[in-house]
């Protein structure tokens, strides 16, 4: 990764500040030259089409994937997340698309991994208290913590995840898609509690593909389109310029659809 | 949530009791019922090996009344000290999802290292051994530079091991062959006769019961203190007594003949330190992850090649290890030492015991268990007097029963959601 990308550019207020991230995966570009800002006390929300590197986007945020070129500034200070605890370290915590949890560990185990209370003697007792509390903060529905994670429901273990993150007192925290399995009180719940850490002043990455997920909590939309910066919305933008922007296209299938359903049932649906 | 104590288990006001989904699963009933439903769900823990034992034992006593004379019960406690140790070096690497293939190799490359060190050199024997298991170290060392750096499948990588360092084996030994230990010094003294004395077989045989009592006396105060559920105290009594009980009613019967091996003792107190570790510190949970999703754990923040190369390189020196304990049973370090049949008993026990092949899953208790059926099936037939054909064949069968129910015992897991 090059150092050489210009940061001065960079908002002095912004925690973190990417600038002209790249990505490539041999010869596809997953990501060319993104920049992206995050503030303390501010949701942005980052969305796209799939395949618009908003999921490659964050795994470079948590250190998972490393970019191909461009530079990331952390509290205005360059940094390189070479590696997941490098980014654990800064503070920066991630819920993951696939919650990356071992399934053979129990709850508690799994939201203290990597940050167990005494490495040399376990304290299992406070673990499970605190993880009682993390748990009961986001009003999660899992009957015991000592069950493997195995045994819990897919919105369960998106809970788990998200205790997770929570865990270490983060100041960033990226969520992708952290709301795709739960119910209609925990979906509540979550973004109740993206606004409660919003409000503690973290900076928060969401990923969603439900509008009423970003609209309801995201201060600032930023949209990718094919691994590139496509505008930056704010969250009362219009659904077709936010569909406009995600698509590239004024006419698209959403639009299409739109205007179809709102002529329903004519003798001639043919196009024009 | 009110923190104070007193409280019956079953309270709704416990942190962790709170959910009414949540069968009640306390005092001694509770604790057999969760148990039937933990081997119901496909958690079978130590309880096929425990079965298979008991099988065994019956039947070998019935067709030759020697086998569980305290005398042939000393000697089988002798033997399984030796390639106990490597087993419990398997359990490590299979652990985390790993293999290794070579650990016979590299207890027989040790036997010769502290041979040629010790007799034919005149090295004191203490540096010899440390050599010998620095020599094992470095060969973990090695299997996880290949497997972090270059990625190459520690299944081949231990493989080539085991034909290279057979090889090294050899070659050390030269073509003078064997070397004789003195047989009068302590190291063959501690693997051919060194027992302890009756009044202390008795007091360590207290010590396993006597620490589970406390430990677990002191997580139930801390529990009920931070507003917990906490096993009730007659559970604990009963499960420490039995503990306590059986122990000491196994050095009882030991001591008729001979008495309990000190090697035994050294292993055991090894499965005991591994337990601890692999249970009870952030490394054993970090192997554990690691063996359930590598991926995972990586993203906590797990430093996923250092746990890969500990794995490795404590096998490799408990192998060596291992070694050392047969070249003292043996008084020798010859041509034969870790040839094929270590190998696969050692590996062969952590499976039987109940450590899985597929990783994330195993306890180091199941090299103890495990060892004891294999040399209890080697011994058996030796008594019986049946040729090394059929021990071969038996104990392959044994080990493709436990594979199965291994593999059973998985997909079972998985469906009543404890992968």
């Amino acid at each position: 990764m090059t150092q050489l990308a210009d940061l001065s550019a960079s908002d002095p207020r912004s925690l973190v500040s990417l600038r002209t991230i790249s990505k490539n995966f041999g010869a596809v570009s997953a990501l060319t030259e993104v920049d992206l800002d995050i503030f303390p006390g501010e949701i942005v929300a980052l969305v796209g089409d799939n395949g618009a590197g908003k999921s490659t986007l964050v795994k470079i945020l948590a250190g998972v994937l490393q970019p191909s070129s461009g530079a990331i500034a952390f509290d205005g200070a360059p940094v390189t997340l070479s590696n997941p605890s490098a980014a654990l370290r800064l503070g920066i915590a991630t819920v993951f698309q696939d919650l990356a949890l071992c399934e053979n560990l129990d709850v508690v185990a799994n939201i203290f991994l990597g940050r167990e209370l005494s490495p040399l003697q376990l304290d299992e007792v406070a673990m499970e208290v605190r993880a009682w509390t993390l748990l009961g903060e986001l009003s999660a529905r899992i009957p015991s913590v000592r069950e493997p994670v195995a045994a819990l429901s897919g919105g369960q273990r998106q809970t788990v995840a998200i205790a997770r993150s929570l865990l270490m007192n983060p100041r960033v925290i990226l969520l992708d898609e952290p709301t795709a399995a739960l119910g209609v009180a925990q979906t509540a719940e979550v973004l109740n509690m993206i606004e409660r850490v919003r409000d503690r002043g973290l900076g928060v990455v969401i990923i969603s593909h439900n509008m009423e997920v970003v609209r309801a909590v995201a201060d600032r939309i930023v949209v990718l389109r094919l691994g590139r910066n496509n505008g930056v919305f704010p969250p009362d933008a219009s659904n077709h310029d936010l569909v406009s922007a995600i698509t590239g296209a004024d006419d698209n299938a959403v639009s299409r659809r739109a205007r179809s359903v709102a002529q329903p049932r004519s003798l001639n649906p043919g196009r024009h | 949530m009110s923190p104070d104590s007193g409280h019956h288990a079953d309270s709704p006001a416990l942190l962790d009791r709170g959910d009414t989904r949540l069968k009640d699963r306390s005092g001694i009933a509770g604790a057999l019922k969760a148990f039937a439903d933990r081997v119901q769900s496909g958690d079978l823990g130590s309880l096929p090996v425990v079965i298979g034992l008991a099988i065994i034992w019956t039947v070998f006593q019935t067709l030759n009344p020697v086998f569980l004379s305290p005398r042939n019960l000393v000697n089988l406690l002798f033997d399984c000290s030796t390639v106990g140790v490597i087993s419990l070096g398997i359990v490590c690497v299979l652990m985390v999802g790993e293999i290794d293939l070579s650990v016979g190799s590299v207890s027989g490359l040790s036997s010769a290292i502290l041979g040629v060190l010790w007799v034919r050199l005149g090295w004191p024997p203490e540096l010899a051994i440390l050599a010998a298991l620095a020599a094992g170290c470095l060969i973990g060392c090695l299997y996880a530079l290949l497997f972090n750096r270059l990625g190459m499948p520690s299944f081949v990588s231990t493989l080539a091991g085991l034909l290279g360092f057979l090889g090294l084996q050899l070659y050390i030994l030269g073509p003078k062959g064997s070397i004789n230990l003195p047989y009068e010094s302590p190291l063959v003294t501690f693997g051919q006769l060194l027992v302890m004395p009756a009044p202390v077989s008795y007091a360590l045989a207290a010590v396993p019961g006597a620490l589970t009592l406390v430990r677990r006396l002191r997580t139930a105060r801390r529990r009920r203190a931070s507003g917990l559920s906490s096993r009730a105290l007659g559970g604990l009594l009963l499960e420490a007594g039995l503990i306590t009980v059986v122990l000491e009613g196994m050095a009882y019967y030991l001591n008729f003949a001979r008495g309990v091996p000190w090697m035994f003792g050294l292993f055991v107190g090894l499965v005991m330190a591994m337990n601890y570790a692999l249970r009870s510190t952030q490394w054993g949970r970090s192997m554990t992850a690691v063996g359930g999703n590598r991926e995972a754990a990586r993203r906590a923040g797990i430093d996923v090649r250092l746990i890969y190369a500990s794995a490795f390189a404590l096998c490799s020196t408990l192998a060596a290890a291992g070694g050392l304990l047969s070249a003292a049973r043996l008084a020798s370090s010859n041509l034969q030492a870790g040839t094929v049949d270590v190998n696969l008993n050692a590996i062969a026990a952590a499976v039987i015991g109940g450590t899985s092949l597929f990783g994330g899953r195993g306890s180091a208790y199941s090299a103890l268990l495990g060892i004891i059926v294999i040399q209890s099936i080697a011994s058996g037939l030796t008594l019986l007097d049946l040729s090394s054909s059929l021990r071969y064949m038996i104990t392959g069968g044994v080990l493709a029963i436990a594979v199965v129910v291994d593999s059973l015992a998985r997909r079972s897991r998985v469906s009543h959601g404890r992968a």
